[in-house]
């Protein structure tokens, strides 16, 4: 039996809560503008509470199995992050606190600020974006509003690769600008010619800039990255790193050393905020000198006491952290600051592991990623697996495999994915990147064993021998999930969107 | 280390597997003179003192736990009950991510699907998607969509100068890139004046409900006339308010989006939050985010997915309308059980709470000397206190009381000098409200 919508739990009279009486004398309420019925359930408390948890129970979440869902990077989410989020301090304190009050908060956000400019090599941060996408959209914006400032409105075009995560061409179109998309090379790298092609003649005048991935959506470090930075930059545009992918960076390149002006943070896939479900998510923006002053705010600054000088007892100065809203700021992104319970939850990680112990997470994302991919080789293609010049070549911390067979035409990458979740895994990304056709997208990251590893390898590889010798299996899966697979056409031809219950006078 | 659970012998294993005999050959792609840079950040610690500097932190906040609160300006402090906490706790909700694969995500799915049904319940709109970052985004959002169904073709977006002004901020910050005017919030209009800007190039009138002052207005007359110029309606509600005041799917409006941190969702500094966002059936298939919709398995059997799909980035991509990908889907399943839990006759008593307790604080302040509210228009849960001194100073007095008092107009309305916007929630009890009273009084 599926579980029952709410409504359908509910009896007329029944509640789910105990609420003090009113201790103040009632205020007359204004007869012509109240509302009439209010169609919401009514459902006892511990049925509310076995509903939820029977609910919780049809998902597949990182703290029940491998989720090696591409470019997600759906690592462990530390339990003692969670009991910070819900200190008093934190979880009770006012967005609108006077500075004075909140000074705890204050200093957490500008050493985070701090620290994940040091991670990434740029010289300022703002921690304002609500998400990944919104980060994007602030570097974009950031990047316009520059070029208006130094009289080049002209500037419209930002070049984006055709293996870019969607948001990138979508965040382009938001801002005003528009796309160039870029095809890859043979080896799945930016094509260095064409690059050069958008990059002269009356077209240079119009580059705004260029979003990157790295390593890229294929999980492939880009070995002229540093030709391409340049000769964006050499006809006045500006690289933007999507940063979706810092955990195969961290203590191995800073995307500001490589010369990028502009990258986001996803808090919640290198710093293990949690997912949530589908957010919320976090997505801090790190920029160099050129943009800082254009950052989305506010920011967090600290005022130094004048001087230096110790204080009267001889201890040592005491700062003061306020808000800041940069001068050229491309104004507020969200009301408030950002996310504070993710930055919080992401202090707490980079605190637990510092610097050295950033590298290893960075390590052995890699480490887990190659390794299953070697455990791969042979029983699945691993599309662009050399350099352009043939060599071979390692994976960052996520890898492409096709997911499809030449003796199996009428298997597909999906169904692949949904015979895994009968070997008990969550599937890897789908279809993405584009430009790889049938991907499947696996990033194990570094919270995975070997032991789980090699069950994943076995899973998949066990499904390829499947999809010659007895397709329909794969066909039919899930069989063993709470549901078989749905009929999205009919959701989206016969729109379904709000249970008949919650209507007026239902 | 910290989360990594690898041994040394597998590790070894695993690098031999691969055909390496170390780490940085993994990386040999990267320019060699950018490789293996250190980072300077303080050391590692422990989980035992991971935990003491979070308490540290926390503690040196004055917040709503210790301090009696009458601060609200977009983000309030309301009774959340312990149900709302232990399920948010679930792992299987928390570490789930976006339900990419419906055959193992019904629980968020389902969630989420009873989440938009009752957010359509508060509004009385047709359809809402799985959420927006929060309030001020929501209405960005909105905005979009009003320039979409005027195909692009008009160009005037009219705000309320009492939307809460950050969301104006949101609104234009969103929009910078784009050829249109956004006008109205300069002034300190009333409803009378945005309608004199209404024309046939106005896509939208955007007001809150109640407004930031806390206002609540009757706004059949401004839906009839932004409808006869051939505009969108799109009201900013607090969606508590909702429980007591005629949704606004009611009278006509088109889009009703707004913050959803009052359903169950702490303050925490302003993030993570909820923004709703609620829609008319003709324009349904003009909303951006993540949607969730009823259909059936390959057996027949209900279950939910994420539906509508070919409007979002990730196919669209560069003619998408919205960039959003990652919502705001833990707080969305917040809002679903702490709806799911008040109910009917919880919610509503939730908000008539609000409502006199915050009449009664009006009451006596507007009795003090020196002090007065304007009580002409009915309110919810906020009011304007006219101060007999800057509100800073009265609000460091109130501090020295234990009491955090409200939000300092002057901030963003300069015509509003020594005005403070209070809140009282069912949160303050009788003898709380007697006390800031009290030492208002003491203030004068």
């Amino acid at each position: 039996m599926p579980e029952p919508i709410i409504y359908d739990l509910s009896a007329p009279g029944r509640s789910g809560v105990n609420l003090p009486a009113s201790d103040v004398p009632p205020a007359p309420l204004p007869d012509e503008l109240l509302r009439g019925d209010l169609p919401l359930p009514e459902v006892g408390e511990l049925q509310v509470v076995r509903h939820f948890v029977r609910l919780s129970q049809l998902n597949y979440a990182i703290d029940t199995g491998l989720y090696p869902l591409g470019s997600c990077t759906m690592k462990y989410n530390p339990k003692v992050n969670e009991d910070a989020a819900r200190l008093p301090g934190l979880a009770q304190l006012h967005p609108l606190a006077d500075p004075e009050n909140c000074q705890g908060a204050l200093m957490l956000m500008h050493e985070l600020q701090s620290w994940l400019g040091e991670i990434s090599g740029f010289d300022a941060v703002s921690l304002t974006p609500a998400a990944g996408a919104q980060g994007e959209f602030a570097g974009i914006l950031m990047i316009r509003q520059y070029h208006i400032d130094r009289g080049e409105p002209q500037r419209d075009i930002i070049l984006v690769p055709d293996s870019a995560h969607g948001t990138n061409p979508a965040t382009v179109t938001m801002a005003g600008l528009r796309v160039q998309q870029l095809p890859a090379n043979v080896a799945g790298e930016v094509d260095l010619a064409a690059l050069g092609e958008a990059c002269s003649g009356e077209n240079a005048e119009h580059i705004a800039g260029m979003m990157m991935t790295m390593p890229s959506t294929l999980g492939l470090f880009e070995p002229n990255i540093a030709q391409v930075i340049e000769l964006v930059q050499s006809v006045g545009g500006l690289m933007y790193m999507d940063g979706a992918n810092m955990n195969a960076l961290m203590a191995v390149v800073k995307p500001g050393e490589l010369g990028f002006d502009c990258m986001h943070y996803n808090l919640h896939k290198t710093f293990s905020t949690p997912h949530g479900g589908g957010g919320p998510g976090s997505g801090a923006v790190g920029v160099n000198a050129k943009l800082r002053d254009y950052l989305p705010g506010p920011v967090v600054r600290r005022d130094q006491p004048l001087d230096d000088a110790p204080a009267d007892n001889g201890d040592a100065p005491v700062p003061r952290y306020d808000w800041h809203m940069p001068p050229k700021s491309i104004g507020r992104l969200k009301a408030f600051a950002g996310n504070f319970g993710m930055h919080l939850r992401a202090y707490a990680y980079i605190r637990a592991y510092g610097g050295e112990g950033l590298r290893q997470v960075t390590r052995y994302a890699v480490l887990n990623a190659n390794y299953l991919r070697e455990k791969l080789r042979g029983e699945f293609t691993l599309p662009y697996d050399q350099t352009a010049e043939g060599a071979r070549r390692y994976c960052g911390h996520e890898f492409v495999v096709r997911g499809a067979f030449d003796d199996a035409p009428d298997i597909h990458a999906l169904d692949i994915s949904k015979r895994l979740i009968d070997y008990g895994f969550h599937p890897p990304t789908n279809y993405f990147p584009l430009i790889v056709p049938e991907a499947l997208l696996i990033e194990p990251t570094e919270t995975e064993t070997k032991d789980d590893l090699d069950k994943l390898a076995e899973a998949l590889r066990s499904i390829a021998k499947e999809a010659r010798a007895e397709p329909q299996l794969l066909h039919d899966a899930p069989t063993t999930a709470p549901v078989r697979r749905l009929d999205e056409a009919k959701a989206a031809r016969q729109l379904h969107l709000c249970c008949p219950s919650a209507r007026p006078g239902a | 280390m910290s989360y990594i659970p690898h041994t040394e012998a597998e590790t070894q294993s695993m690098l031999a597997q691969i055909g390496v005999t170390s780490f940085a050959e993994l990386f040999d792609a990267v320019p060699a003179g950018r490789r293996f840079p250190s980072l300077d950040l303080p050391p590692a610690m422990s989980e035992m003192e991971v935990a003491a500097e979070m308490l540290a932190i926390s503690e040196a906040n004055d917040h709503a736990g210790d301090f009696t609160i009458f601060r609200g300006a977009g983000a309030y402090h309301h009774f959340i009950p312990s149900v709302v906490n232990h399920m948010l706790l679930r792992g299987e909700f928390y570490t789930a991510y976006t339900p990419y694969q419906p055959e193992i995500s019904q629980g968020t799915l389902q969630a989420t699907y009873e989440y938009q049904s009752m957010m359509c319940a508060l509004t009385g709109m047709d359809a809402a998607n799985a959420s927006h970052y929060d309030g001020a985004t929501s209405l960005a959002e909105a905005v979009t969509v009003a320039l979409e169904v005027s195909r692009n073709r008009r160009k005037k977006v009219i705000l309320s100068h009492a939307i809460h002004p950050q969301y104006r901020e949101v609104v234009r910050t969103y929009h910078q890139g784009k050829d249109i005017r956004i006008i109205g919030d300069r002034g300190r209009g009333e409803l009378v004046d945005l309608i004199e800007m209404l024309d046939s190039n106005t896509a939208m009138v955007a007001v809150q409900y109640p407004n930031f002052f806390g206002q609540v207005e009757d706004l059949r007359k401004l839906a009839d006339t932004v409808h006869a110029s051939g505009g969108l309606l799109v009201v900013v509600a607090n969606p508590l308010a909702l429980s007591l005041f005629t949704p606004p799917g009611e009278f006509g409006a088109d889009i009703v989006v707004g913050e959803g941190q009052p359903l169950g969702i702490p303050l925490t500094f302003g993030g993570p939050y909820l923004g709703y966002f609620a829609i008319k059936q003709r324009h349904v298939r003009k909303i951006a985010g993540r949607i969730i919709g009823e259909t059936v398995d390959a057996d027949g059997k209900r279950a939910y997915v994420m539906t509508l799909r070919p409007r979002e980035q990730d196919i669209k991509r560069e003619r998408a309308t919205s960039n959003i990908c990652t919502n705001q889907g833990l707080m969305a399943l917040a809002a679903a059980a702490y709806l799911s839990l008040m109910g009917k006759n919880g919610l509503r008593q939730v908000g008539e709470l609000n409502y006199h307790k915050a009449h009664y604080a009006a009451a006596q302040i507007d009795r003090l000397d020196g002090y007065s509210v304007d009580m002409t228009k009915p309110f919810f849960n906020e009011f304007v206190v006219a101060c007999p001194r800057p509100v800073a100073e009265i609000n460091a007095g109130l501090l020295e009381a234990g009491v955090i008092g409200g939000y300092d107009l002057a901030q963003h309305y300069y015509h509003l000098p020594n005005h403070m916007l209070l809140c009282v929630t069912e949160c303050n009890t009788r003898a709380e409200i007697d006390r800031l009273v009290d030492s208002l009084e003491g203030l004068c």
